[in-house]
């Protein structure tokens, strides 16, 4: 089979499956709404708030995509720190793992206090706090571990460090930049619906799932879960269409 | 301190590394002086400091004692005069052969136009075998080939210097009697002082206008040889009778510096 149509079609007949096998499940066990929505019951709900969806998912994305900007500004600058300056590094790690391992969902309430009313100032907060530790510990080990061979290439000819850093490093952290940065938007996600529930009266697809909640419509919320998962795909495959731009040279060619 | 009068001179050079059982002497009063334009190989036993020499030649590291000269000024630092092939040929994994052989005209300022640099880096690749395989990726080259890319960067801005520490060591015989030869005819076609760091002895004496051998660690210059060959050889000179005597003389003092046989020459001064 023709590669490029594998890839498309290969995980389509897999949706197509699971989606089935849900809806004969739900069938089957005769499970009532409130306790399984089946996929059947998601496309009137999708039909009906069309224009609540997009407007919704639109203020999720950009949210999301601001704090995940700004985690990768301030993630890849601390990490820059840490990998150039062993002190810093020394320094800076235990307060970085200190500031990650406590959970967002304790966060989310402080800052919605803290900054009552501001949604969207909040929510790309949120959004970044959670999504700029792996990219900061990767750029640091990147720099960090940047092989000395490597280096005196340029170094030999009397290069700047600036020019190292432009020519070497940077484009040598890259595929490891790239790997955190999937697992950031991930993250960012999760941060941003986080406070989108939480907060009242917030914005976003979070705030369309608190209102299915309320209204006690689940299929609604499952179809917030939906559209959660499509902008997650859609955001991840971004990520990696431009890991393919900028760090293709470190996909081998298998055979 | 008077300034050297050579392109290349160590003067007493002594170096030790900082290890975590304590330093590490590699270099022990090593003193080597390279006339401008002449090809000198250093030989000796594995781990004895020849690359630590070329660090130190280039400016990247800097001795604990003694000088380093180079064009008539102490090195302090690395210059873009010189030109410098690695005894482990890294090249940057994100850019093509052509690209990586351009990278010093990035940094060094040069009278050379882009276009003419390409051309020359073209040039360079051919010389060395790598034909049509500018625009290919440093993970599609075997070790061997990456060596000799890593040769086209190191001469691409034309140094007056070049640094090679064992630039054909990972190549088959044959491909590296044939850079022998191209060697001979880049010097021919653009002078340049050389510093060559070699295990393979008929390399240096085909190459070098000089050879010395260093001693075990720490290292000091323990023979020196004037290779009495005409300017430009081919390969049947390695086979004449004067060669056949440098050849056995060279592995004698290797010998020596690997401790399994005296110098019966120092024996007969002491
Ligand atoms: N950065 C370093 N830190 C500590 N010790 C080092 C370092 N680099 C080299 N050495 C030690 O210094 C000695 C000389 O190293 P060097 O690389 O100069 O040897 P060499 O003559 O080039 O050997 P070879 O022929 O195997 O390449 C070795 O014993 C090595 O262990
Ligand atoms: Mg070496």
């Amino acid at each position: 089979m023709n590669d490029t149509l594998r890839k498309i079609l290969a995980p389509l007949l897999f949706i197509i499956g699971i989606l089935a096998f849900w809806e004969w499940i739900v069938w089957y066990k005769q499970l009532p709404d409130f306790r399984m929505a089946s996929p059947s019951d998601l496309i009137p709900r999708y039909i009906r708030f069309w224009d609540l969806f997009l407007i919704k998912s639109w203020e999720t994305l950009w949210r999301t995509v601001a704090g995940l900007g700004l985690a990768v500004i301030f993630g890849t600058l601390i990490g820059m720190v840490m990998g150039f300056s062993r002190f810093a590094r020394e320094g800076l790690y235990p307060i970085l793992v200190g500031f990650n391992a406590i959970p967002k969902a304790t966060v989310v309430p402080i800052v919605a206090l803290m900054f009552v009313g501001q949604h969207d100032f909040n929510t790309v907060l949120i959004a970044f706090m959670i999504s700029f530790f792996p990219i900061a510990v990767s750029v640091s080990i990147g720099l960090s571990t940047l092989e000395p061979e490597y280096r005196d290439i340029l170094r030999s000819l009397g290069a700047s460090n600036f020019t190292i850093f432009w020519k070497i490093a940077l484009p040598k952290t890259l595929p490891e930049f790239f790997g955190a940065l999937k697992v950031a938007v991930t993250l960012a996600f999760i941060g941003t619906n986080l406070m989108e529930i939480v907060s009242p009266h917030g914005r976003g697809l979070g705030d369309l799932f608190d209102s299915g909640r309320i209204s006690a419509d689940y299929p609604l919320m499952f179809a917030v879960l939906f559209a959660l998962a499509a902008l997650g795909i859609v955001l991840f495959y971004v990520v990696v269409f431009l890991e393919r731009i900028f760090a293709g040279w470190a996909e081998r060619n298998p055979g | 301190m008077t300034a050297s009068a050579h392109m290349i001179e160590l003067r007493d050079v002594t170096h030790a590394y900082r290890t975590k059982a304590g330093p590490l002497p590699v270099l022990d009063r090593l003193s080597i002086q390279i006339p401008e334009n002449s090809f000198c190989a250093v030989v000796g036993p594995s781990g004895c400091g020849k690359s630590t020499l070329t660090r130190l030649v280039s400016g990247l590291m800097r001795p604990n004692q003694g000088e380093v000269w180079l064009h008539g000024q102490r090195v302090t630092s690395p210059r873009p005069t010189v030109g410098m092939a690695f005894q482990n040929p890294v090249l940057l994994e994100w850019r093509t052969i052509l690209q990586n052989v351009l990278l010093p005209m990035e940094i060094v300022k040069s009278p050379m136009s882009k276009a003419e640099a390409t051309e020359r880096a073209h040039h360079l690749l051919d010389l060395v075998g790598l034909t049509g395989f500018a625009e290919k990726r440093p993970s599609e080259l075997s070790g061997g080939m990456r060596q000799r890319a890593s040769l086209c960067r190191s001469i691409i801005h034309k140094p007056d210097v070049l640094i090679l520490d064992e630039p054909f060591g990972a190549l088959d015989a044959f491909t590296r009697e044939d850079l022998w030869c191209t060697m001979h005819d880049l010097r021919a076609e653009e002078p340049f002082t050389c510093l060559l760091i070699t295990h393979d002895l008929r390399e240096s004496v085909f190459l070098a206008d000089q050879v010395v051998v260093m001693s075990g660690r720490p290292a000091h210059a323990q023979y020196v040889m004037e290779v009495d060959l005409p300017g430009k050889r081919s390969l049947d000179d390695l086979y004449s009778p004067k060669a056949v005597e440098m050849l056995a003389t060279l592995r004698h003092q290797i010998q020596v510096a690997q401790g399994r046989t005296v110098d019966d020459t120092a024996e007969a001064k002491a």
